[in-house]
């Protein structure tokens, strides 16, 4: 059968082909790689203090991690000693922060996303946003006031500080849980009303279990967030240089105030301070490293497929 | 009211200047028919229902009779309530935020939306089954059809638990294909398995009604025709109602078809006629109806 007007020639040489003949031009081609260029330039230019931070902080803390860093505290040493009372008191104050601002953040998220209507959900959704914004030192010098009340001034103790950090927290928690618990298809809840489950037994038994993955990501991503706050903690926890593992006994040292006191008194023996306060640093950012990489696989391994 | 056949207790449908029934005069659509289970199956009656969404009238003046161990279907065009109609049957329309019940609804005598009855009681007894099939997908198949017994107050011994979902699944036509994979989750089903699952789930608590929104309308003609089977299984032991708006499924699967219409959009649907199906499909009484079932408009 004869072809259509058209000459039977090579494809492409055909002068009737519109489509062929417009193509890829030599214009779009350039302006594809351009463009191309710009936004992988654009990307690169973002990363560069990232990585140049990385790579900075690990250069100079290293030189300052032992395993005495990490096991000793520095109680009666000059120059030498280590950070291990600071690391405890991170992750003690973390803690409490995380025990108190957990359980309040996601019965909140639960009130405004299952139960709240009208004009108290709006109020508390307004007042959460602007939790969201406050600057860490004015949540510090709440809960040094907050103290102040009950055990005099000067107090210091590590669970001000935890109280100050869930002022932070609890914003990000209640944010975050809120998004998961909206994302958990209404399906389901009718699935089980249908059974004939009161409401409370649906949300604990098939929506916290649906949206579990989300929430523990979101409680990790909040910790990391308040790991490192410096400011409400210089107010509330103290200074001191030996350890001490009771939230609720006096003056408990942390990293971030750690390093922060190492670089401003250095005493004596000034590089290894510095030193010490880079390895410090360094410890927080592999800290808020290792739980962001820990949400991720947590969340890749417990979540729920939605069908 | 033209347009509105009612369904009283003891008396036969009425025609309009004739008096025809498939059924012999005096018999009466309550006397409780026993299951094979031992257990008598329920009659809902509804009266001058009324379904509103805010302001909106969504269904106006329903006034039927169910009857027991048959299966109803309530067909009718899109948007014409009859949806919103079943939701009211379990007291799952009044969770819609602005949503209205007005009118009465018993299940054999006693009203459900009396002041003291606890809506959740009602959903025991009345289940439902949906459109999109929803197994809960942090739970194992096994979980799965529990689900309803350990979400409930019941605590029963894991022995009895586990009979229950054999019965459950075999009543359900699903536990041959299953019966090696109980753990594994309930989302990694087929539709038709799915759908299947849900309807395990939903006789597990044995309800006495089940009510059933376009269960096959989101499966394929094969899934389709073993649910419809396991329907046609399920009446001698349950009340059934099931909302679709496949005509043919109607025609199929069901004793009594109830036909629901919208004068024009924006007004509230009502039911237009009730009867058995054979008669409705061949020889219904309102125009309207006939115009409806061969196809005319939809």
């Amino acid at each position: 059968m004869e072809s259509s007007a058209q000459s039977p020639s090579a494809f492409g040489a055909s002068s009737s082909s519109r489509l062929l003949a417009s193509g890829l031009g030599a214009r779009r081609r350039t302006v594809n790689v351009v463009m191309t260029a710009l936004i992988a330039g654009a990307f690169v230019l973002a990363m560069i203090p990232l990585f140049s931070l990385v790579f900075e902080v690990a250069k100079r803390g290293i030189p300052g991690l032992s395993v005495e860093f990490f096991t000793e505290d520095a109680r009666g040493v000059v120059g030498g000693g280590g950070a291990s009372h600071a690391i405890m008191g991170t992750l003690v104050i973390t803690g409490v922060a995380a025990v108190i601002s957990v359980p309040i953040g996601i019965m909140a998220a639960i009130y405004l996303n299952e139960y709240g209507t009208g004009r108290l959900r709006r109020a508390l959704t307004f007042f959460v946003d602007v939790m969201t914004g406050i600057p860490s030192i004015v949540a510090g010098l709440f809960a040094y006031a907050l103290f102040e009340i009950f055990f005099g001034p000067g107090i210091r103790l590590g669970v001000m500080g935890s109280a100050a950090l869930s002022v932070l927290m609890i914003p990000i928690v209640i944010r975050s849980a809120e998004e998961v618990l909206k994302i958990v298809p209404n399906h389901l809840r009718e699935a089980s009303y249908a059974l004939g489950t009161p409401k409370w037994k649906t949300i604990t038994k098939i929506v916290l279990p649906t949206a579990f993955a989300g929430l523990v990501t979101g409680v990790m991503i909040a910790i990391a967030r308040i790991v490192g706050e410096t400011a409400p903690l210089l107010v509330t926890t103290g200074v001191v240089d030996s350890m001490n593992t009771d939230p609720f006994d006096g003056r408990m040292q942390n990293l971030a105030v750690y390093a922060y006191n190492e670089y401003r008194s250095p005493g004596v023996m000034k590089q290894a301070a510095y030193d010490k306060a880079w390895a410090a640093a360094l410890t927080l950012i592999a800290i808020v490293m290792i739980l962001n990489v820990a949400a991720r696989l947590v969340y890749r391994r417990y979540k729920t497929e939605i069908r | 009211m033209l347009g509105a056949a009612t369904k009283k207790r003891n008396e036969p449908t009425e025609k309009r200047g004739e008096m025809t029934d498939s059924r012999p005069a005096g018999t009466t659509s309550t006397e409780p028919v026993t299951s094979t289970a031992g257990r008598p199956a329920k009659t809902i009656e509804t009266r001058g229902v009324n379904l509103f969404y805010g302001d909106f009238h969504a269904v106006e003046e329903v006034t039927m009779t169910i009857e027991p161990n048959k299966v109803t279907a309530l067909i009718g065009s899109s948007g014409c309530g009859k949806t919103t109609f079943l939701r009211s049957l379990n007291r799952m329309h009044e969770l819609t935020p602005g949503a209205r019940v007005q009118g009465e609804v018993t299940l054999d005598g006693e009203d459900i939306y009396g002041d003291r009855v606890d809506p959740v009681a009602v959903r025991r007894l009345i289940g439902m089954v949906f459109q999109q099939p929803n197994p809960f997908p942090t739970m194992s198949i096994y979980d799965n059809v529990a689900a309803g017994l350990n979400l409930n107050a019941k605590r029963i011994s894991k022995a009895q638990k586990d009979k229950v979902v054999e019965r459950s699944l075999r009543g359900a036509h699903l536990w041959d294909e299953v019966k090696d994979r109980l753990d594994k989750p309930g989302g990694g089903l087929s539709g038709g398995q799915q759908q299947r699952l849900c309807i395990a789930r939903a006789i597990a608590v044995e309800p006495e009604v089940l009510l059933m929104d376009e269960p096959c309308s989101a499966l394929d003609p094969v899934a389709t025709l073993a649910v419809e089977d396991l329907i046609g299984e399920l009446k001698s032991r349950y009340t059934i109602v099931i909302v679709t708006h496949n005509m043919q499924q109607a025609a199929r699967a069901s004793d009594v078809t109830a036909f629901f219409n919208l004068d024009a959009t924006g007004k509230p649907g009502h039911l237009v006629e009730m009867g058995p199906t054979e008669t409705i499909f061949t020889n219904p009484n309102q125009k309207e109806t006939e115009d409806y079932v061969s196809g005319r408009f939809g």
